[in-house]
């Protein structure tokens, strides 16, 4: 009777077994054909701060992966680089962003590790409504000090010009300030914002505005202006020919824990850099 | 039992008032490198210009005085105009109503009236002046008028109300119209509730920090007009703190923080010397 009923599973458990070892290779294959679903199991969470350009790659990969992985939860402040480096550095939050490299003393200081996962341009931006279409090094440089202060000079309308600029913190302006205006001066009647997002809306706003943006951020409702007779795009950054261009970096102090190791390995998959290339960066692979 | 209940109190105050002498304390310690080097006063005169070694707050003081005086000259009219009309002119339901209104603006948080800022008045601003950018002394200070008017009609109709009834019905059978009981009777009797008001409203206007870093433009030039962009103390330390700990930007910090308690201290001062000069009136 026992041996029976034992025969009569026998069949069934060797299809069990089977079809187990049948899916095992299975899963693994699904595992490893979406970077999403490495997260699978993971629990905890990851604070991000610093670099504005960034927030909207942040933004878009922190759903992604809340979105198939519920337990792995992800929040996103900005800041500037300045605060980025600075509170990762402090042990604040767990990847702190920087659009600029972040200076020798910084990393000896914070023992920080860097990921570099693109690259982005500084455009100059002004209002669609502008005829200003293209400005030399010269003409930036002396409309930032404050040499150049109507648009007629430049054949625009006759408006006194308004520049915009970013805080100390911003590595944005640190690129900007380095690598279009040689560290020449910023005039201090410049009106001051938080962000590569409040800059869009500010010149999206002011027709006569003059600001500068990462080229991940110009949209419709900025005008990129052409630097020495080059457009900041996206082809523009990629093959080198438009000279405001800076790394994207994500950094941590020390090696990072399991869970933000994951996030920016993510960002490192064919699929983590197709999203970024469609955010308007380039990226790194 | 009463003797807890008391110890309890004496600790609550003595905690809230060792606080806010600590704060004190400690800002002047972190900045006392700035006052042994004797650059304190001078941090008082120069402009701001970290590029070329200058680190003054001058523009900053500057910016904070005339964005928070100017408010007061929109919002003090207003607000007076407003309580004689809730406690002298209007009928009861529209004087109520005015009332909830008034209480419920108070609670409105100011990156609410920031950012409607940016998309009503500041364009409107640009337009009208065709000059500059719209994100100015004037703009921020029209906002700030509507966020600080509450705490002023809230102090005058108080003050206004605590005129004694006898006084105000001698008027009615003396025949006085309600001008006559208005400037004879009521503004003579709560001159002293509306000075206050006054100068706490001013006081929210110094310290306030969101419209003035969204609306105001944040230049760190001295203002020449009411249509150049500025920026005040608080804006600017908080463009500032994300500079680096041990720079020298972030060190003069403190010199703002100083001088805004400073500022804070003399309003308290003079509120205090108004409420004690009551105290001895009959």
């Amino acid at each position: 009777m026992k041996k029976s009923r034992h025969q009569i599973w026998q069949p069934v458990l060797i299809t069990l077994i089977y079809t187990g070892i049948l899916l095992i290779p299975v899963t693994l294959f699904a595992d490893t054909a979406t970077p999403l679903s490495t997260f699978k199991g993971m629990a905890g969470t990851i604070k991000i701060a610093g670099g504005t350009a960034h927030i909207p790659v942040m933004k878009e990969a922190a759903q992604r992966i809340m979105k198939t992985n519920p337990d792995f939860r992800i929040t996103i402040a900005g800041g500037g680089s300045g605060v980025g480096i600075k509170q990762v550095g402090e042990g604040l939050v767990d990847i702190g962003n920087s659009g600029r490299t972040p200076t020798d003393e910084e990393i000896a200081k914070y023992g920080l590790k860097l990921f570099k996962w693109a690259v982005d341009g500084v455009g100059i931006v002004v209002n669609p409504e502008n005829p200003v279409k293209k400005l030399n090094r010269q003409q930036v440089k002396d409309i930032f000090a404050g040499k150049i202060t109507n648009w007629k000079a430049l054949s625009g309308p006759d408006r006194p010009i308004n520049v915009y600029t970013r805080d100390e913190s911003s590595g944005t302006r640190s690129v900007f300030w380095k690598k279009a205006l040689e560290k020449g001066d910023i005039i201090g009647s410049a009106n001051f914002v938080v962000s590569n997002g409040a800059m869009k809306t500010a010149i999206a706003n002011d027709p006569y505005a003059i600001g500068y943006v990462s080229v991940g951020h110009i949209d419709k409702s900025v005008s990129p202006v052409a630097f020495d007779g080059v457009i900041p795009t996206f082809e523009t950054v990629k093959n080198g020919t438009y000279p405001i261009a800076r790394g994207i970096y994500s950094n941590t102090k020390g090696e990072p824990g399991p869970l933000t190791r994951q996030f920016i390995d993510y960002l490192f998959t064919p699929e983590g850099q197709a999203m970024i290339a469609q955010k308007g960066f380039v990226p790194v692979r | 039992m009463e003797r807890t209940i008391e110890r309890l109190l004496f600790f609550a105050a003595i905690t809230s008032a060792g606080l806010t002498l600590l704060i004190f304390i400690f800002m002047v310690i972190l900045g006392l490198p700035l006052i042994g080097e004797g650059r304190f006063f001078s941090l008082l005169t120069t402009p701001w210009s970290p590029s070329h070694d200058l680190f003054g707050i001058y523009p900053m003081i500057i910016g904070t005085l005339s964005i928070a005086f100017l408010a007061m000259r929109f919002s003090v009219p207003l607000s007076m105009g407003c309580s004689v009309l809730v406690t002298l002119y209007a009928d009861s339901t529209l004087s109520r109503f005015l009332s909830g209104l008034i209480r419920l603006m108070t609670g409105i948080p100011t990156v609410i009236y920031g950012f409607t800022g940016i998309f009503l008045i500041v364009p409107f601003i640009r337009q009208i002046f065709q000059n500059g950018s719209g994100m100015c002394i004037l703009s921020a200070s029209l906002l700030l008028a509507v966020l600080i008017a509450p705490t002023m009609i809230l102090f005058f109709t108080d003050s206004f109300n605590r005129v004694p009834a006898a006084y105000t019905l001698a008027v009615d059978a003396l025949g006085g119209t309600r001008a006559q009981k208005l400037f004879y009777v009521i503004l003579p009797h709560s001159i002293r509730g509306i000075l206050s008001g006054m100068v706490l409203a001013l006081g929210r206007a110094m310290g306030d920090t969101l419209i003035a870093l969204m609306i105001a433009g944040n230049a760190v030039a001295v203002p020449t007009s009411v249509l150049d962009s500025a920026r005040t103390l608080t804006a600017h330390i908080a463009l500032v703190i994300a500079a680096d700990f041990d720079s020298i930007e972030f060190r003069t910090l403190f010199a703002c923080g100083i001088v805004l308690y400073g500022f804070t201290t003399l309003l308290i001062l003079i509120i205090r010397g108004l409420s004690t000069e009551k105290e001895e009136v009959p």
